[in-house]
């Protein structure tokens, strides 16, 4: 399969694991990326807050230098999604707005190349027999506390999976071998919105409550598909643990990184030595049982 | 020679406010056959339909058109007119200038004028053909149907025994009762349900006119108005009624436990059991798909320790049919099944309860003896959450409409927690409280002023276990602000929703059901218990989401209408219906299928053609069934089957009257 891919801003600062990782497993997994040349801003964070054309046009541009390769758009971030997503659905449900949209990009966008979430993407790169060949190590003691974000399965309208409930990391990583567990906080903010605000009480108290919540839910390591989500949960993590004077020492994943380690990439090519909360004990433990378990 | 009278009617200003009514009188005096035409205030008034019978006299008129509102309004009314006057009422034809016209150009009154004047010549060209019809009778057999045995069915049959008709009722279930015997009390006067439901259920049973058919179902309706023939499948129950004394030994004896039912999963019963201590008839049944000697041939600890041998191990269904006058349909409602809300947790957790649950767990004959506690650790809860319209007024997830007993069943709850637990906090989310029945506003107000519920105006976005807790979290609108109550136990007031299979019974019954299963009125004002259907009659939430007094009311008011044609050994009979023309018919059956009335079969003729015998197919009309609603004559092919008077040339003789 090929795609247009659309890395985004993050992936190639805070979000580096994930765009290392991401084309680790792409290669290994027979999935080509081909980089959108050129691409802007998908307007997250701050065109939809300023202006409604605005924000559908950036993404708008990405879209239709795709279309013309004739691809479908994989996007990693959760935020640039769902700007990509609103911007094909607004494309496709008005004529009007997709005329207004060609004039201001000064490109041909018909709608017909799709925003796609790598997640879902992935999950469907995996499916079927071949896949048991590809896995070298199980991730037998991972207990994961999938986390979805905000972003990433709403609105429930154009969702690819339940928007409540989501399940389709939890099955990617049961396919590898991770356990994942019931918990109740798996599409709630992480507060990435109140990082930057004049309250940051705000969205260190939201953080707290997802940390206890894994926890509670007996939870090693927490799993995202948004490098603003990493970013709050995995940097700010020190910062909530000094503010209420406590541990929590809860290793922060990409899922793109946690099925590299299942194919049998290297750590360090997946970026798994960056993070602020240390990863690396959890990972040599998954590395080290049964020497690796075999699969 | 055809002589045809024009009466334009001005309705008041209804009419008269936008079209110019005497122009189209005078307008009509030039159309072919017109003898004499002329307007007036009101048509349908005693000196309106004098002044019809007198221009019939004076002027020798034959064929009647009145220009005024939709025929469904007074036809009838200037059928009678004109029969009185020595008229067939069939030569009546009515040009719609209201419901058509008027009402809906009321700022085009020139346009609307013109279009009048055509309404009307088409009205003139389809008189002057209209044939005349006469109306047939037919017998009433003088017994009647409920199908559901719960308050509605049991008050309509009641009403209809008391006034000396004999009425059979089925009940799919074992005992009948319905959902009103699952409920603890009943608002706004919260008296009993057991108290004032099972004395009727047991005069139902005691009623000489009265036979009850429990766990029996429909099977197959034919048959038309007066005379339908009912299949009814009844049942294997494995017991002996005739044998059996309810002395119940039987069910303490059987070694299989299952959910119940009639306890919604909070209660264990037996493989042979009645759902509830007071059901009627008090015997039980076996549950086959659970009972031992069914699934592998051994046990028989029942049949063994009746002391009256009434356990019949090998008894088969039996299909009865029977012929009745009416059918009363009250087959009620089934709850929303909630599990589609992943915020609430998908049906996961168990303090997260239903409101019919909650009836249960507050029930002194229900499984904790009317103690309140939690299901999942038996403690009784201190914080309680209700959450109202939950599958209601919610076209995402569930229901567009709104199911009007839950805010005062939400109510009734509350109060009753409060009363229950005192040292208790009670928390309504609410969206809008809807409480319009008499002494409604009063019982709501009773909830909060004397018991003390906390209402919260908003929808709750999500609840989830933290310890043994369930967090309630959701956004109180009036003060806007997001608000988390931890609860111990949450009760949602779930919609009313159709029988799962509501709309299987309608197909073979023949009549008609909305978007969302339930069963369509005639007319939602004017026939609200009638159906399509003539001789079809609805009761209780079957028709739409009910409380006890509506569907009590409405029960009584289909028995009025069952009574009306009962009560009479025959019936006229509406002469608008298809006729075959056997010439031309092929017999290919495309009418039996297009046929929402199943008033069409086919029926082998038997000809001599060129000398030998030739057997071949046509259709056949059932006159008592047609409804008259012409879709076979568009369906068939070859133009054989005709509406009695809207042949084709009758229409065709309209739309050239209009265009050509």
């Amino acid at each position: 399969m090929k795609y247009a891919y659309y890395p985004g801003c993050s992936l190639s600062s805070t979000g580096i694991e994930y765009d290392m990782s991401t084309r680790e497993i792409a290669k290994v997994l027979g999935i080509e990326l081909w980089e959108i040349p050129e691409w802007n801003c998908c307007g997250a964070s701050s065109a939809h807050l300023t202006d409604h054309l605005l924000a559908l046009a950036l993404p708008a541009r990405n879209l239709a230098i795709a279309e013309e390769a004739g691809l479908d758009v994989a996007i990693p971030c959760a935020a640039c999604y769902a700007r990509s997503k609103a911007t094909e659905v607004a494309v496709n449900e008005s004529e009007e707005m997709k005329k207004t949209i060609q004039e201001v990009i000064e490109r041909k966008y018909e709608g017909k190349s799709k925003a796609r979430a790598l997640l879902e993407i992935i999950g469907e790169s995996v499916q079927g027999d071949h896949i048991k060949e590809r896995i070298h190590i199980l991730l037998t003691g991972l207990k994961a506390a999938c986390y979805y974000g905000c972003l990433l399965v709403r609105p429930a309208s154009t969702a690819f999976d339940d928007p409540e409930d989501p399940q389709s990391m939890d099955q990617l990583l049961h396919l590898f071998g991770a356990e994942t567990v019931d918990w109740s906080y798996k599409t709630e903010c992480c507060g990435a919105s109140h990082e930057t605000s004049a309250k940051p009480e705000i969205g260190i108290s939201i953080l707290q409550k997802i940390f206890i919540a894994a926890q509670n839910a007996g939870a090693n390591c927490l799993v995202t598909a948004c490098p603003l989500c990493m970013n709050n949960l995995d940097m700010r993590q020190i910062e909530v643990e000094k503010y209420f004077s406590t541990k929590y020492n809860l290793p922060v994943f990409y899922f793109t990184e946690l099925v590299g380690l299942a194919l049998g990439i290297e750590p360090s090519k997946l970026g798994l030595n960056k993070h602020f909360v240390d990863a690396m004990p959890l990972v040599q433990e998954v590395l080290n049982r049964k020497g690796g378990e075999q699969a | 020679m055809k002589r045809v009278g024009v009466f334009v009617c001005h309705c008041g200003t209804n009419i008269s406010g936008t079209v110019d009514c005497a122009q189209v009188a005078e307008a009509a005096k030039d159309f072919p056959n017109v003898e004499y035409s002329i307007d007036y205030k009101y048509m349908c008034s005693e000196p309106g339909q004098e002044m019809i019978k007198k221009a019939i006299e004076e002027h020798k008129l034959n064929r009647i058109v009145v220009a005024s509102c939709s025929p469904r309004m007074h036809e009838p009314t200037f059928q009678n007119c004109v029969e009185r006057a020595g008229l067939n009422p069939y030569y009546v034809e009515m040009a719609n200038i209201r419901e058509h016209c008027s009402w809906v150009h009321p700022n085009e009154k020139e346009g609307a004028t013109e279009k009048a004047i055509d309404l009307v010549r088409m009205a003139v060209a389809k008189a002057v053909r209209n044939q005349p019809l006469q109306k047939t009778t037919i017998p009433v057999t003088d017994r009647a149907l409920v199908i559901g045995g719960g308050i509605a069915g049991i008050q309509a049959a009641l009403d209809l025994a008391n006034a000396g008709h004999v009425v059979d009722i089925v009940e799919r279930e074992p005992s009948i009762g319905g959902k009103m015997a699952q409920i603890d009390k009943t608002f706004p006067t919260l008296d009993c349900s057991a108290c004032i439901l099972t004395p009727k259920m047991v005069d139902a049973a005691a009623h000489p006119n009265i036979n009850l058919l429990t766990y029996s179902e429909i099977e197959k309706v034919d048959g038309f108005v007066g005379n339908f023939d009912v299949t009814i499948r009844q049942k294997a129950r494995s017991i002996k009624m005739d044998v059996c004394t309810g002395c119940g030994i039987c069910m303490e004896k059987c070694p299989v436990k299952v959910d119940s039912e009639f306890e919604l999963g909070l209660a264990k019963r037996r493989a042979i059991y009645t759902p509830f201590p007071q059901a009627i008839p008090n015997k039980p049944v076996i549950d086959r798909e659970h009972c031992t000697y069914f699934l592998r041939g051994k046990c028989g600890i029942c049949s063994k320790l009746c002391p009256a041998g009434a356990v019949d191990y090998t008894q088969q269904d039996e299909l009865l049919t029977r012929r009745y006058g009416a059918i009363i349909v009250a087959t009620g409602f089934e709850l929303f099944d909630y599990s589609v809300y992943g915020e609430y947790g998908y049906g996961k957790y168990p303090d997260v309860i239903t409101g019919l649950q909650f009836e249960r767990l507050i029930n002194a004959s229900g499984p904790t003896m009317g103690k309140l506690q939690r299901p999942s650790d038996k403690k009784e809860p201190k914080n309680i959450v209700i959450i109202n319209c939950v599958g209601s007024r919610d076209e995402a997830k569930g229901k567009s409409y709104c199911s009007r007993t839950c805010c005062m069943y939400s109510a009734k709850h509350a109060s009753l927690i409060r009363d229950k637990i005192k040292d208790s906090n009670v928390y309504v989310f609410y969206m809008d409280m809807r409480t319009p029945g008499k002494g409604y506003e009063e019982f709501y107000d009773r909830s909060r002023e004397q018991y003390g519920t906390q209402y919260i105006r908003g929808r709750v976005s999500k609840i989830y276990p933290l310890n043994d807790k369930l967090i309630v979290r959701g956004e109180d609108t009036l003060l806007s602000q997001p608000v988390e109550v931890e609860a111990d136990l949450v009760i949602l007031a779930t919609a009313m929703v159709a029988q799962p299979d509501a709309d299987k019974l309608a197909q073979k019954i023949g009549i008609g059901y909305d978007k969302d299963n339930f069963y369509t009125e005639a007319h939602p004002k004017l026939a609200p218990v009638e159906t399509h259907t003539q001789g079809v009659y609805l009761a209780g939430a079957c028709q739409g989401p009910k409380d006890i007094p509506d569907s009590v009311a409405q029960a009584s008011a289909a028995a009025a209408k069952a009574c009306g044609l009962l009560s009479k050994p025959e019936i006229l009979t509406e002469p608008i219906v298809t006729e075959v023309d056997e010439k031309t018919c092929a017999g290919c059956g495309t009418c039996l299928l297009i046929c929402p009335y199943k008033a069409i079969d086919l029926k082998t003729l038997t000809e001599r053609i060129a000398g030998e015998i030739v057997e071949r197919k046509v259709a056949t009309v059932n006159e008592g069934l047609c409804q008259g609603c012409g879709a076979c004559t568009v369906a068939c092919r070859s133009g054989s089957i005709y509406l009695k008077h809207y042949t084709d040339e009758q229409i065709l003789a309209e739309v050239n009257a209009l265009c050509l």
